[in-house]
């Protein structure tokens, strides 16, 4: 079981650095990986950089070919109908703002609701005491072994015949008031919070709420901000429930919009600029939260996984 | 440290016991709620499905074993299976060695989080993210890798289009989005044995390659053990990569176990039979997960 504190005691001090046949060789291993994680990603921008109708007059250019902001402009409705079918665009206007914002509404909604409700319960599970908290703390968790698949099939028709399907909330309830690991891991630190600070204001006359909204959560910020990040990136990349439930114009989020551009290429080439201006646009929110919490991210990778 | 200062505050919680319940209750609440409307509930409605005749219009009417016996000899069914344990065990193979691979070199060679970040690079963005960029990158006519094979002097390859390469491309993708994902797992695992260890090894004379299998590898099993549940049952239930290229095809060799319980449930809305399915997919991981965790022995280290 590892957890952050673990994460300090770190690798063996190598105390003699020589650059051995054994050393250089696991470095050039790592670099080939390294390329290999980050090029696809170059790519991705200098095909979105291009334009459409000369990449195949120079498809291994390591630069873009005839270089061009248009299908940024195509992707961000910017550019008139001509302009985009001059530039191998379908013309087709696409409601790329409308995706983004369902985008940001689902995964902004579950992340709000399931932090907050999760943090309730694991502070219920994890400060109070009551009869039957571990027994009733074991059977959620059981719910992490059950497969998605599983039990969306009968949320389907639940969304359906609550008439939810095609809305928001149909597409956010599921996930809004918990999900196991949730709970699970911000229990994990509040088991950690000394009990000693919250008894001192229970003392001061402070209820059970007051200690939860001015105690437990104000210190734990850290884990909390972590858990929002990770279930933000999670939902903002599901694909497989919000295509069940939310397949219409108004609620279709960004990766059921793109996953159609397969079925909607005609025989021709496919406006591969444009696609690739699309997705590096629809994986900015979560690149730029990386780019913030990198840290955090990667140090809760190990400790999720080693629950 | 036990001072009469928290004795008596605990003495004082204690004496509180019984009325915490009710604050207990109210703050489960909405968790509560969730966990049996959306976990508990629809997955025993999913096990009573399966032994029903229901079309996604119609209601459900009993027909007992019914669904299952048809599965028995469901060609499609049987197909769904081995193209999906193909793909597991390519995926999770590559994936796994990969990954400790990666891990190890992590530990040895430099602590940049940098280089980390890098490599988790491709677990941040979208399967379907993914898959459109690798569909791109491995395009038949204009996609640079098959520029390299020509340029090679090879044959070019229908990557996602061909029979024999459709799965182990939808393999490369999804290891290539969950490696670095991955390798922090172990990585994380490799900070649990303790320095002592290598430097024991390393007085004895062990060389690294030794070290490597002598020791972290035998005191890494726990942890891999978990990784293996985790990444094994993720993998069984691929799916949005299959959506988005190749739809089943060609012909059925990227059908997988999920793919076709969608197509079943929601394509031909075969609600009943879908679930029956679900409810076998269920079956299987939990068998492997146990299976696993015995064979690996998780529950115990050998750091005793």
């Amino acid at each position: 079981m590892a957890n952050h504190a673990d994460t300090s005691t770190d690798a063996p001090v190598r105390k003699r650095k020589k650059m051995s046949a054994g050393r250089i060789l696991a470095w050039a291993v790592m670099i080939a990986f390294l390329i290999l994680s980050l090029f696809p990603f170059y790519w991705m921008l200098r095909t979105a950089l291009s334009t459409s109708r000369s990449l195949s007059s120079d498809p291994s250019s390591l630069l873009p070919v005839d270089f061009t902001f248009g299908a940024f402009e195509r992707v961000l409705g910017l550019a008139t109908q001509e302009e985009a079918i001059a530039e191998g665009g379908s013309g087709a206007s696409v409601n790329f703002w409308l995706y983004l914002r369902n985008s940001v509404i689902y995964a902004g909604a579950v992340t709000l609701g399931q932090v907050f409700f999760s943090a309730m319960a694991a502070y219920a599970f994890a400060r109070l005491r009551w009869p039957g908290r571990n027994l009733v703390f074991g059977i959620f968790l059981g719910a992490l072994l059950v497969p998605p698949i599983f039990t969306s099939l009968p949320n389907f028709l639940l969304i359906k015949n609550l008439g939810l399907l095609n809305t928001f909330p149909g597409m956010i309830l599921p996930t809004f008031l918990m999900t196991p690991f949730a709970i699970f891991f911000l229990r994990q630190f509040f088991l950690g919070i000394n009990r000693e600070i919250e008894e001192s204001a229970s003392l001061d006359g402070a209820g059970p709420w007051r200690t939860f909204f001015k105690i437990i959560l104000p210190m734990s910020t850290a884990p909390i901000t972590t858990l929002g990040i990770l279930t933000f990136i999670t939902t903002w990349n599901d694909y497989f429930w919000p295509l069940l439930v939310g397949n219409s114009e108004g609620t279709k989020v960004l990766t059921v919009a793109l996953g159609v551009f397969r079925s909607q290429t005609p025989a021709g080439s496919p406006d591969w600029a444009g696609l690739m201006a699309a997705t590096l646009v629809a994986a900015v929110p979560v690149l730029i939260l990386f780019f913030m919490f990198a840290r955090k991210i990667i140090d809760s990778i190990g400790y999720s996984g080693s629950k | 440290m036990v001072s009469t200062r928290t004795l008596e505050h605990s003495l004082d919680t204690n004496r509180k016991r019984t009325s915490d319940l009710r604050t207990a209750l109210l703050f489960i609440a909405p968790a509560a709620i969730g966990f049996v409307v959306f976990y508990l509930v629809p997955a025993v409605r999913g096990v009573y499905f399966s032994f029903t005749r229901y079309n996604i219009l119609g209601t459900p009417t009993w027909i007992g074993t019914e669904n299952f016996e048809k599965i028995a000899v469901d060609p499609l069914f049987w197909n769904a299976m081995w193209v999906t344990v193909g793909y597991v065990l390519l995926n999770i193979g590559f994936q796994t060695v990969i990954a400790i691979v990666l891990a190890v070199m992590m530990q040895r060679l430099t602590k940049s989080i940098a280089l980390r970040g890098a490599l988790l690079l491709p677990w941040l963005i979208s399967n379907v993210i993914a898959a459109m960029l690798w569909f791109w990158l491995l395009d038949y006519q204009i996609g640079l890798f098959n520029q390299v094979i020509e340029w090679m002097g090879a044959s070019k390859i229908a990557f996602f289009a061909d029979e024999t390469w459709a799965i182990p491309t939808i393999a490369f993708v999804n290891v290539w989005r969950h490696m670095g994902y991955t390798a922090l797992l172990v990585f994380a695992g490799l900070q649990t044995i303790p320095k002592y260890i290598y430097e024991a090894a390393s007085i004895d004379g062990a060389s690294e390659w030794t070290s490597f299998w002598k020791m972290t590898l035998p005191l890494l099993r726990p942890v891999l053990a978990m990784i293996l549940v985790i990444t094994v049952t993720g993998s069984f239930q691929v799916f949005d990569t299959v959506a988005v290229t190749t739809r089943g095809g060609p012909v059925n060799v990227t059908r997988v176990m999920q793919y076709y319980i969608y197509q079943k449930a929601f394509g031909e809305g075969q609600f009943g039979y879908g679930s029956a399915l679900a409810v076998i997919l269920f079956i299987i991981l939990a068998v492997l997960a146990a299976i696993q965790l015995r064979m690996l022995r998780a529950g115990e280290s050998d750091l005793a």
